[in-house]
């Protein structure tokens, strides 16, 4: 069941305070909820939480024979689909405009952006190649997902360790992790994406990250993926207000600012869960 | 103060026993007249002080509607004479264009979609839509409810409205100690709020938040320092 927009008085008093520059869980206009990030006992498997927001990510990797088109890469699948766990606005098997944008969103930043050098993932050319699958389970929808399993995608795929390989001939051994200490995915770059939401009327100011409810009662949103070397990765805009140029350079300078603070953030976390751990071969 | 499951046995034993939420009497189709109490769901079993009323309290999100119990509501359709309204349950909720205070066939209340309205559950039936009504049926007079102007609502779990309600509960006398408020808890899970300024009103959003056993469970010195940080 869609759940009913929401009533006048949420969106006359939301308009008021954003007005004020005042939001409702307290942050300034372009302030992130700070993202927590929690490791599971696997490699790749990242939990990603905004605010109330969840997502959970989930890096597997299988041996398969390449197409025949591409014989030197790798393959990578994202699998992501809203469940109604993630907020009773989300049906199994009928996707939402939303999840669409969501879908095709994370496709771009994590796939297309050439994040993982797919050239590494093959084995022997032709013959056998890595497939590594990207599962996004959605948790809970407290606002802005997209950010949050991007965020969560990324942290999996710079999580995750598959197993040694070892060719000799055209014999292919893999070591499991008991044998060889496995190795990281070689990745290009770590793309952010960073979601910005637009109100009606000039004097309210855009705001970064949004809520749920700013989320719904926004008159547009604008998506920026980019890493921390300041590479522009995707850019999207869907309908909306018109903007003028100024506003969206504006908006990128402010991205890269928190790209960089999320770039730091995550190399920390994965370096202190690193330390955590005891994967090296004895 | 115990924890009981679905189905299981409940020893409540009185002449005039009542049973509240969650406590399910279940006859014996054997001939005799013995019945015993079972619980429908999981919860914390609870009894009055002469062990007479017996009820099972737990937390959900979830609103199931039961008769009597105050809801907000926001109007989602217009129907006729009357609304359909939106009060977080399975079903849209119907409320009846006469059922205000001083309404009539001629005058009838002008809501909106979109508009908040207080209203309590007349009728809840499993098989059936729950109705509304916005004034005292036996004395037609409004005693608080009726439509909700300006203000926020938020949504917070089911136990929060609860112990909102509850008048031993510190954080509305805490906060309108400080400031002017108005207040109006829906047992469903939502509460509409209104100061005077923005921020205030914020404030007590985000201290219904914090409070939440759903979301924190801060104690009353947590929400003092809070409001303290927050500048009140």
């Amino acid at each position: 069941m869609r759940p009913p927009s929401p009533s006048i008085p949420e969106k006359e008093f939301l308009f008021a305070a954003l007005k004020q520059s005042l939001r409702l869980d307290g942050r300034s206009s372009l302030e992130l909820r700070p993202p927590i990030l929690s490791f599971g006992p696997e490699l790749g498997w990242v939990e990603c939480a905004l605010g109330k927001t969840r997502v959970v990510a989930h890096v597997e990797a299988k041996m398969v024979k390449p197409p025949p088109e591409r014989p030197f890469e790798g393959m990578i699948t994202i699998h992501s689909e809203i469940s109604p766990m993630a907020s009773s606005e989300y049906e199994v098997g009928r996707p939402s405009e939303e999840e669409i944008t969501i879908t095709r969103m994370l496709d771009k930043v994590l796939r297309r952006s050439d994040a993982v050098d797919k050239e590494s993932l093959c084995v022997l050319a032709g013959q056998r190649v890595w497939h590594l699958r990207l599962t996004l389970h959605f948790l809970a929808d407290a606002g802005n997902m997209l950010d949050c399993a991007c965020l969560a995608g990324i942290v999996a795929l710079k999580h995750f360790r598959r197993p040694d390989v070892e060719v000799i001939g055209d014999e292919v051994t893999i070591h499991p992790a008991s044998e060889r200490a496995p190795i990281p995915l070689s990745l290009h770059h770590t793309p952010f994406c960073l979601t910005f939401a637009f109100f009606p009327g000039s004097e309210t100011a855009p705001v970064l990250d949004p809520s749920q409810l700013e989320q719904r009662l926004s008159v547009g949103l604008m998506s920026v993926a980019l890493n921390a070397q300041k590479e522009l990765c995707v850019v999207q805009k869907l309908g909306g207000v018109p903007l003028s140029m100024d506003e969206v350079l504006r908006i990128i300078d402010v991205a890269v600012v928190k790209a960089k603070e999320l770039d730091q953030l995550v190399e920390e976390q994965l370096k202190q869960d690193w330390l955590g751990r005891n994967v090296e071969l004895i | 103060m115990s924890i009981v499951l679905p189905g299981q046995h409940v020893d409540a034993q009185h002449v005039n026993l009542k049973l509240g939420p969650g406590l399910l009497q279940h006859t014996v189709n054997d001939g005799s007249t013995s019945s015993s109490i079972l619980a429908t769901r999981a919860g914390t079993l609870n009894h009055s002080k002469n062990r007479s009323k017996w009820w099972v309290e737990n937390n959900s999100r979830r609103y199931i509607p039961a008769a009597q119990e105050s809801v907000i509501g926001v109007i989602v359709q217009k129907a006729g004479e009357g609304f359909r309204v939106d009060i977080g349950s399975a079903q849209p909720a119907s409320l009846d264009g006469l059922a205000f205070e001083g309404a009539t066939k001629r005058n009838k209340p002008n809501l909106r979609i979109g508009n908040l309205v207080y209203a309590r559950v007349s009728l809840a039936h499993k098989d059936m839509e729950p109705e509304l009504e916005c004034f005292d049926a036996q004395t037609h007079k409004a005693e608080g409810f009726g439509e909700l102007k300006g203000g926020f609502m938020l949504r917070c779990s089911l136990a929060m409205s609860r112990q909102l309600l509850d008048s031993q509960h510190f954080l509305l006398p805490l906060l309108g100690a400080r400031f002017p408020l108005e207040a109006a808890v829906g047992v469903n899970g939502r509460v509409w709020v209104k100061a005077q300024e923005v921020r205030e009103t914020i404030a007590i959003v985000r201290c219904i938040e914090a409070v939440d056993p759903d979301g924190g469970g801060m104690d009353e010195a947590g929400v003092v320092d809070f409001l303290r940080t927050l500048g009140l």
